[in-house]
C-alpha cells in the first residue's frame, strides 16, 4: 500500500514501506520544458526536509529539487543522467529523482495530499 | 517588359523583379533547388576543419632547434590544427561575417546592450602603434603617454559621473560590479564590522545576484511596486545592522528611472550600509545626472555600452568603477598617480600612498586600454554637450516608440510616466492570438531587424524591451514602428501564419537547442572513418 | 554632432507625438537636486574628427611602441607578427558591431567561429573541451581555482612562486575568499618542491610553464601528486605560442588549463584588452564558468551552432551561477582563431621553433657577458639573466638609448631580494639580428 503527498515545490514523494520515492509532478515538468540535465544526491547522502537534494534543468530555467521529508538516499536514478527525457515522458513514474529511507511519517503526513495539490495547482 | 530610362531591361529571363511574378517555364525562387547548395550571395560555410588541406596561411622560415634547452619536453605529437592558405582563410571568415547581424546592417533595438554606433575613428585610434603596440611592462618613462591617456579618461568618468575616484582595471560590465562589491567588502572590514547581507531588487540584471555571491555576500531580494519601481518601503524595512549594500539599477532594467532613489541612498547610509549602482543605464543620463548626487558609492560603467566601444559580438568589454569619497581608498592595484617625474603606476600593496588600502588585484596589468582609447575619442568627438544630445535622443526615440506602440502592443508600465532610453512591453497583447513573445520575436527576423532583449526584466510576463539608442534617425525608427505596428496587428487579427516557424529568410531558422543541451557537441572531431584511416596509415 | 542622426525638427516633431513640451519633461522623474545643467561639468566641447585625431595621436606619439625599437619585454604579454589579414577581418562590420550570439538564427557566423575556437584551444591545450573564452589568463586563472574549489569541495589553493605574480594576486584577491590561497617561495631557474605542500585540504595546484621567469616545467609529477591527494592540477600559460613546441598541459596530467591568447591574433594594447583560454575535462564541464557555443540543427534538419548549458550562467542561475562572468573576449576570440587558422599545424610550429631558436642564440650572447649568468636552463622564448647590478635601473638607463630591454623582475616582484639583479627577456620572431646586436652591446657597454 503506497501513499503520495507533494510539495509546494511541485515535488511528490511516495512512501512505500520504508522506504520513499522522489520526484517532480507532472506540472512541474511541463512547466520546466524540455528537461535536458538531471543531478540526482549520491546514495548514502543525508538530506534535511526542505534541503537541497539534485538539480534539473530546461534549456533556459535550473531549479533545484528539495527533499519533501528528512532521510538518507537510499537510491538514485542514475538513468536521468543519460536520459534526461524521462522527466518529460513521465515525471510521476520512470522519471523519478531518489529514494529516501528513514522518512518520518510526522514529516510525511505534514505534506499536500492529492486533492489539495490539485487544489494548490490551480490556484497559481 | 518594363524599361528603366537607360533602356536596360529590368527583368530577367520573364521574372518582372519588381512584381516577382513567374513567367510560364521558370522557376519561383522560393522553389529553386540549387545544385551548390548555395544561394546566390549566401554561401553554406564548412567548418575550418572541414577545409583542411595541409596549406600554410603564413610564411615563416623551417628552424630547427635542438631541444635541449626545452627541459625534456618537447611535444611529441602533432597538434591537428587545420591547413589552409591565406585566400582560403579570407573567404572562410568572410563567408561567416555575411551570416551575422549588425548595428551598422541595421537597427539594433536590444534593451540593456546598448547597441549604438561605433564610430571608426575609435578603431583608427586604437590601432596607434603608441597604444595598439604598447606593452604593458614597459619602462614607465616609454608609457608616459598611455598613462596621460587613462588620466584623461578617468577625469571624463569622474566629472560626468559627480564621483571623486575610479578603478580602471575591471575587464567587463560583471567584473566591475566584483570590483565594487570587494571595495565594499573591504571598507566594511576596516570599520572591524560583519555585514553579510546584499539587497537586490528581483528586476535586477542576473549579473547582479551572481555577483554578490561570488562576493561572499547572501542574496536578499527585494520586490517591485506595480509601477516599475523598486518598493522603496520594502527595501528600507530590509535594512539593519547585517546588509553590507545594495545593488541597484538606475535607470532601472524596465527603463525608469527609480525617483526615490536619494532617499533610498539616505537610508542605506544611514543604516552603515553602501549603495552600489549598475551603471549599464548610464546611457540615458550622461551628461545630465551624476549618480555622485544620488548618493552612490559605487558604479560601474560599462565602456561597450554608454560610450560606443564594439560589442564585437560579446566582448571585450571594458567596466571601470567609479568610487565615492568613503570607498576611494580601498580601490585595487594598479592605482595612477602623479608626481615629479611624471604619471606613474603603483604595482604593489608596499608602494600604495599614505591611506591608500587596495583590496587587491582584479587582473593582470592595468585594464582594457585598447577599449579606453576608443571610449575616450568617443567621449572627445562628443564633448560634454554631445554626451548630454546623445542621453537626450536616446531617451526621445524610446519614449518616441512607447508613445507609437503603445495602442497596440502592452506596455505594462506605459501610463507610469516617461521612460528612459528603453521601451518595455508585455505579452498581454499577444494573449490568445497563439503568438509568444519569442514568435514574435522571431517574425521581426524576417522582416530584417535584430529583435528586442526578450524575456528580460522577468517581473513583466513575456518582456519586451526595447532600446533604440541615438543613433538611429527618424525615418529608421518610424520604419520600425510601422513594422511592429503591422505585426502586433496580424497577430491581433488571428494572421498567425508568418508568425509561427519564424524566421524562414535566416542562414538558419530555428536551431534545436535542447538536443545541444542533452548532449552537448563542443567540439568537432575528426569524422570516424577518416580518424580510423589516419590510424591504419600511420601504423 | 556627426554621430547624431536626429535634426530639431525631428526632435520637435517625436515630441509631439509624445505629448512632451521638451526633452526637459522626459527626466521629470530625476530628482529636482540631481537634474544639473550642462555648466557643471567642466569638461570640453563637442570636436570635429581631426581635432580628436590630432589630440589622440599626439599621446601616442608620446610612448615606444614595440615595434619602433629592439624589444624585448614579455612577461605575460608579447609581441608578434600578426598578418594583416587577421586585423582587416575583424574589423568587418558584421564582426565589429554584433552583440552576443543570443538570437542564433542571424549570428551562425559569430557562433561557427566560436565553436572552432573551441576546438582550436582543446587541440591546442590537449583537453577535451574548452570554453568560448574569458577576459584574459589572469583572470582565467582566478576562475580555475574557484572551479577546481566547487569541484573538490576543498578551499585550499597552491600557487606556485613561478606563477607570474599578478596572476597570484587575482586569484588571492577573488578566490581567496573561499580558502586559503598558499605561494610557494620563488626560486628562480628552479623548479620548487610543491609536491609536499599537497595535502587532503587541497582543492588545486596552480602551477605556470613556461613560468614567469621562462622556465619550462615538468608537470607530470604535480600531476600525479595532485590527484593522488583528490586535488586538481590547473596549469597557467602566458605564452599561447608555446604550445606549438611543447609537450601540452593537458597530455602532463593537467585538469583545468587557464591561458593567455594574446600572443595569437593579438597586439599588446597596454595589457588589455587580451583573450583567456580556458580548458578542461568533459567529466567536469558543468563547473566550467563561461560561454559554451556547441553544434545542433536547425528545424530542416541543417548543422548550426548555438549558445548551450546557459543553465550555468548567471542570467539563468543568478546567485548559483558557476560564475559572474557574461561577456566573453569575442573579438580577440576571433583574432586567435583567424590567426590561428593562418598559421596552421606547419605555421605555428614552425614559429614556435623560430622563436625558440632567436630566445636561445641570444641567452647564449647575453650569457657570455662577463658577470652575467643564464638562470634559466630551459626555455620557450623568454628567459632570465642575472646581471652584476640592479636590472631596473639599467633598464631604465637603456631606455634613454632606445633599447627596451626587459622586464626588470623587481617591477613584478619588488619584495624579492634575490630579484633585484634579474632581468626577464623574450625574443619573439620579431626580434631581427639588428635588434640582438643592439642588445648584446647595449647591456655590454652599460657593465663595462
Amino acid at each position: 500500500m503506497s501513499e503520495v503527498r507533494y510539495t509546494d515545490q511541485h515535488e511528490w514523494i511516495r512512501l512505500d514501506g520504508d522506504e520513499a520515492t522522489v520526484g517532480i509532478t507532472k506540472y512541474a515538468a511541463e512547466s520546466l520544458g524540455d528537461v535536458v540535465f538531471v543531478e540526482v544526491p549520491s546514495v548514502g547522502k543525508t538530506v534535511a526536509a526542505g534541503g537541497e537534494a539534485a538539480v534539473v534543468e530546461s534549456v533556459k530555467a535550473a531549479s533545484d529539487i528539495y527533499a519533501p521529508a528528512g532521510g538518507t538516499v537510499s537510491a538514485a536514478n542514475e538513468v536521468l543522467s543519460s536520459e534526461p527525457s524521462k522527466v518529460n515522458d513521465d515525471p510521476e513514474g520512470e522519471g523519478w529523482f531518489f529514494k529516501l529511507k528513514g522518512v518520518s511519517s510526522e514529516e510525511f503526513g505534514k505534506l499536500m495530499d492529492a486533492d489539495a495539490y490539485g487544489k494548490f495547482v490551480e490556484s497559481l | 517588359m518594363s524599361m528603366n530610362n537607360q533602356g536596360r531591361p529590368t527583368a530577367i529571363d520573364g521574372i518582372d523583379s519588381r512584381r516577382r511574378t513567374v513567367a510560364p517555364g521558370t522557376v519561383a525562387p522560393e522553389e529553386l533547388t540549387t545544385i551548390s547548395g548555395d544561394r546566390g550571395l549566401d554561401h553554406e560555410e564548412k567548418l575550418i576543419f572541414e577545409l583542411d588541406h595541409g596549406a600554410t596561411g603564413v610564411d615563416i622560415p623551417d628552424v630547427q632547434v635542438s631541444g635541449d634547452r626545452l627541459g625534456g619536453m618537447r611535444r611529441a605529437g602533432p597538434i591537428g590544427l587545420p591547413g589552409l592558405s591565406e585566400p582560403e582563410v579570407v573567404r572562410h571568415y568572410v563567408r561567416l561575417s555575411r551570416m551575422n547581424y549588425a548595428i551598422d546592417s541595421g537597427l539594433y533595438p536590444l534593451g540593456s546592450c546598448t547597441m549604438k554606433h561605433n564610430p571608426r575613428l575609435n578603431e583608427k585610434m586604437a590601432r596607434l602603434p603608441g597604444f595598439g603596440d604598447l606593452h604593458p611592462l614597459a619602462p614607465q618613462s616609454t608609457t608616459q603617454g598611455g598613462l596621460a591617456l587613462i588620466a584623461q579618461l578617468m577625469n571624463w568618468l569622474e566629472k560626468l559621473t559627480g564621483m571623486p575616484a575610479v578603478a580602471m582595471s575591471p575587464k567587463a560590465g560583471a567584473h566591475g560590479e566584483l570590483c565594487g562589491l570587494l571595495a565594499i567588502r573591504a571598507a566594511i572590514a576596516a570599520r572591524g564590522e560583519k555585514r553579510t547581507r546584499v539587497l537586490v531588487p528581483e528586476s535586477a540584471h542576473g549579473t547582479n545576484p551572481a555577483t554578490a555571491a561570488f562576493a561572499g555576500f547572501t542574496v536578499d531580494s527585494v520586490p517591485g511596486k506595480p509601477d516599475g519601481r523598486v518598493d522603496a518601503d520594502a527595501l528600507k524595512a530590509k535594512l539593519g545592522p547585517d546588509v553590507a549594500a545594495i545593488m541597484l539599477t538606475n535607470p532601472n532594467t524596465c527603463g525608469l528611472f527609480e525617483g526615490e532613489i536619494v532617499d533610498i541612498a539616505k537610508a542605506v547610509h544611514d543604516a552603515g550600509a553602501y549603495f552600489y549602482c549598475d551603471g549599464a543605464n548610464f546611457t540615458a543620463i550622461a551628461g545630465r545626472v551624476r549618480p555622485g548626487d544620488l548618493g552612490v558609492d559605487a558604479m560601474h560603467i560599462n565602456l561597450h555600452k554608454t560610450f560606443s566601444t564594439p560589442h564585437g559580438g560579446g566582448g571585450p568589454g571594458a567596466g571601470p568603477v567609479v568610487l565615492s569619497e568613503r570607498l576611494a581608498a580601498f580601490a585595487p592595484l594598479p592605482l595612477l598617480v602623479a608626481d615629479g617625474q611624471g604619471l606613474r603606476l603603483i604595482e604593489d600593496m608596499a608602494g600604495a600612498p599614505q591611506g591608500a588600502k587596495p583590496f587587491g588585484r582584479m587582473c593582470a596589468f592595468h585594464g582594457q586600454m585598447g577599449m579606453f582609447v576608443r571610449a575616450l575619442a568617443y567621449m572627445l568627438s562628443h564633448g560634454r554637450d554631445g554626451v548630454r544630445q546623445a542621453s537626450e535622443d536616446a531617451v526621445l526615440s524610446a519614449n518616441y516608440i512607447l508613445a507609437s506602440l503603445k495602442d497596440v502592443m502592452s506596455a505594462p508600465f506605459g501610463d507610469d510616466g516617461p521612460c528612459m532610453h528603453e521601451a518595455l512591453f508585455d505579452d498581454s497583447f499577444l494573449e490568445d492570438t497563439g503568438v509568444t513573445t519569442l514568435d514574435f520575436a522571431k517574425a521581426m527576423i524576417d522582416e530584417g531587424y535584430h529583435p528586442m532583449t526578450m524575456y528580460f526584466p522577468l517581473v513583466v510576463h513575456g518582456a519586451m524591451l526595447i532600446e533604440p539608442t541615438e543613433s538611429e534617425s527618424k525615418e529608421s525608427v518610424d520604419r520600425f514602428i510601422h513594422v511592429l505596428r503591422e505585426l502586433a496587428l496580424e497577430a491581433k487579427a488571428g494572421k498567425t501564419e508568418r508568425f509561427a516557424g519564424a524566421p524562414r529568410l535566416t542562414p538558419r531558422r530555428r536551431l534545436d537547442e535542447t538536443a545541444a543541451a542533452r548532449k552537448p557537441v563542443l567540439r568537432w572531431k575528426k569524422p570516424e572513418p577518416a580518424a580510423k584511416e589516419a590510424k591504419e596509415a600511420a601504423e | 554632432m556627426r554621430y547624431l542622426p536626429l535634426t530639431p525638427d525631428d526632435r520637435r516633431a517625436m515630441l509631439a507625438k509624445i505629448g512632451a513640451p521638451d526633452v526637459d519633461a522626459l527626466y521629470r522623474d530625476v530628482p529636482a537636486s540631481a537634474n544639473v545643467g550642462l555648466s557643471v561639468f567642466d569638461l570640453p566641447d563637442t570636436q570635429g574628427e581631426m581635432e580628436v585625431e590630432r589630440a589622440l595621436s599626439k599621446l601616442a606619439a608620446k610612448n615606444v611602441a614595440a615595434g619602433a625599437v629592439p624589444f624585448f619585454c614579455g612577461a605575460g604579454a608579447y609581441k608578434h607578427h600578426v598578418p594583416a589579414s587577421v586585423d582587416h577581418l575583424i574589423q568587418r562590420s558584421e564582426f565589429l558591431t554584433s552583440y552576443t550570439p543570443y538570437q542564433p538564427e542571424i549570428a551562425q557566423g559569430t557562433l561557427q567561429y566560436l565553436f572552432e575556437f573551441q576546438t582550436q584551444v582543446a587541440l591546442l591545450t590537449g583537453m577535451e573541451v574548452a570554453n568560448a573564452s574569458l577576459y584574459d589568463g589572469s583572470t582565467a586563472t582566478a576562475e580555475a581555482v574557484m572551479m577546481a574549489q566547487r569541484v573538490t569541495r576543498r578551499g585550499k589553493a597552491i600557487l606556485s612562486g613561478g606563477l607570474h605574480p599578478h596572476y597570484a594576486e587575482t586569484v588571492e584577491t577573488v578566490a581567496g575568499l573561499e580558502g586559503k590561497m598558499v605561494r610557494t617561495p620563488v626560486t628562480p631557474g628552479v623548479a620548487e618542491d610543491i609536491i609536499a605542500l599537497i595535502d587532503e585540504d587541497t582543492a588545486c595546484v596552480v602551477v605556470q610553464s613556461p613560468d614567469v621567469f621562462g622556465l619550462i616545467r615538468d608537470l607530470r609529477p604535480i600531476a600525479e601528486a595532485a590527484h593522488a591527494k583528490g586535488a586538481l592540477l590547473v596549469v597557467v600559460v602566458t605564452e599561447a605560442v608555446s604550445m606549438g613546441l611543447l609537450e601540452s598541459p593537458g597530455a602532463q596530467g593537467a585538469d583545468i588549463v587557464a591561458a593567455e591568447g594574446q600572443s595569437i591574433g593579438n597586439g599588446l594594447n597596454f595589457g588589455g584588452p587580451y583573450v583567456g583560454l580556458f580548458a578542461t575535462r568533459e567529466k567536469l564541464l558543468r563547473q566550467m564558468p563561461g560561454r559554451l557555443t556547441g553544434e545542433t540543427v536547425d528545424v530542416e534538419g541543417r548543422r548550426g551552432f548555438v549558445l548551450t548549458l546557459s543553465t550555468r550562467e548567471q542570467h539563468i542561475r543568478r546567485e548559483k551561477a558557476t560564475s559572474n562572468i557574461c561577456t566573453n573576449s569575442g573579438l580577440c576570440t576571433l583574432a586567435f582563431t583567424i590567426h590561428l587558422s593562418l598559421l596552421g599545424e606547419e605555421g605555428l610550429t614552425r614559429l614556435a621553433r623560430l622563436n625558440h631558436a632567436k630566445a636561445s642564440a641570444l641567452a647564449t650572447r647575453l650569457s657570455a657577458l662577463p658577470g652575467v649568468d643564464l638562470v634559466t636552463p630551459a626555455f620557450f622564448n623568454e628567459f632570465t639573466i642575472r646581471l652584476p647590478v640592479a636590472a631596473a635601473p639599467l633598464v631604465d638607463a637603456l631606455a634613454q638609448q632606445g633599447v627596451i630591454a626587459g622586464v626588470p623582475a623587481s617591477r613584478l616582484m619588488p619584495h624579492e631580494p634575490q630579484a633585484a639583479n634579474l632581468l626577464i627577456v623574450a625574443a619573439t620572431e620579431c626580434v631581427s639580428d639588428e635588434d640582438a646586436d643592439a642588445l648584446v652591446r647595449a647591456i655590454e657597454g652599460a657593465l663595462a
